[in-house]
């Protein structure tokens, strides 16, 4: 029985990777520009992977098969065959598109919060949490008044007594 | 009573993401403003889809205010915009046309069915001019004022509401500037 159970597993394991190497072989099918120069090729992925496509629900160029993301792919491989900086090609898809096309927004006076905020909410969070320790450790270190005293000498003579 | 206000931080925090992002539920995902906003229109030299040997650059959008449409044979939106467009012409807005993406043939049996609005259309093949104007889908559309600056831009259709609410509005105002 038990042994039945894992062999069920086991071929789901097996379905879900098959399914992941599908996947990946569709998204393959996207035409993927080839470079002789390792360096080129490795920006032109970088660019492909970090530029968002305008058309499309939330994909990089480099994944969608829309038309505009094809001409766009076909436009950072000219620019990089030109010479262009990641930067340049970045700034030249901008023009055009709007920040919209990078998914990673600079930090500009526009974007400042956006890039801000949670590193001021984890500096918040570790204020809150040092004013809670100290809080609590004072408490505990608070020497007892007269009447606390009394007290717990009270109660210590009642289990004596006992 | 000073601790009992401090619980309340948290609905506090709660109440203000809720305006957010309740606005955000009414938000159109894909409008977004042109790049080209207020930028000159884009440098370009191609030629006309009436005529091969007739080339136009972007000296063609100054002079007077003009809507400029990005249409092609492939795309089934534009058809639905053709009355609006040709009552736009019909109202004594300028249009000039650019054919994106299309051939010579298509796009001229596009305008002999469904009418031809534009003074005159640019022949935009490759997608050239469109890349430059940040044209990731037809219709789009870009209202050009006298001095060849883009001065609005419409993604998608236009409706005959936009006709009169946005269209005709932004003309005019760009025409008395």
């Amino acid at each position: 029985m038990a042994q039945r159970m894992i062999w069920a597993r086991l071929a789901k394991v097996a379905l879900l990777a098959l399914s992941l190497l599908v996947a990946g072989a569709v998204t393959a099918a996207i035409e993927v520009r080839q470079f002789d120069d390792p360096v080129l090729q490795q920006r032109y992925d970088s660019l492909a992977a970090s530029l968002r496509c305008p058309k499309c629900a939330n994909q990089a160029i480099g994944d969608s098969d829309s038309p505009i993301a094809g001409d766009m792919r076909e436009r950072v491989a000219l620019l990089l065959e030109e010479g262009r900086s990641d930067r340049e090609i970045q700034d030249y898809m901008i023009d055009r598109f709007g920040e919209y096309v990078l998914y990673n927004p600079r930090l500009t006076d526009r974007t400042w919060l956006l890039w801000g905020l949670p590193a001021a909410l984890v500096v918040l969070g570790a204020v809150v949490i040092a004013l809670i320790v100290r809080a609590r450790r004072n408490a505990s270190n608070r020497a007892l008044s007269a009447e606390e005293r009394q007290r717990l000498e009270a109660l210590i003579n009642r289990e004596r007594t006992r | 009573m000073k601790r009992r206000l401090l619980l309340l931080i948290p609905l506090a925090i709660f109440a203000i993401l809720a305006v957010f992002l309740y606005q955000g539920l009414s938000l159109n995902p894909s409008a977004r403003d042109s790049a080209l906003l207020a930028r000159e229109f884009p440098a370009f030299q191609l030629s006309t889809l009436e005529d091969p040997d007739a080339t136009v650059d972007e000296s063609l959008l100054t002079g007077q205010v003009t809507l400029v449409n990005v249409w092609g044979e492939w795309c089934p939106t534009c058809k639905q915009e053709m009355p609006q467009l040709l009552e736009l012409a019909e109202r004594g807005v300028r249009l000039v046309g650019v054919d994106y993406k299309d051939t010579r043939a298509k796009g001229q049996a596009f305008l002999e069915e469904f009418g031809n609005p534009f003074e005159v259309n640019v022949f935009d093949p490759e997608g050239s001019l469109g890349f430059d104007l940040g044209v990731y889908g037809a219709p789009e559309t870009f209202l050009v004022d006298a001095e060849g600056i883009i001065r609005y831009h419409h993604t998608g259709y236009i409706t005959p509401e936009d006709v009169e609410r946005t269209i005709l509005p932004e003309v005019k105002k760009w025409r008395s500037e």
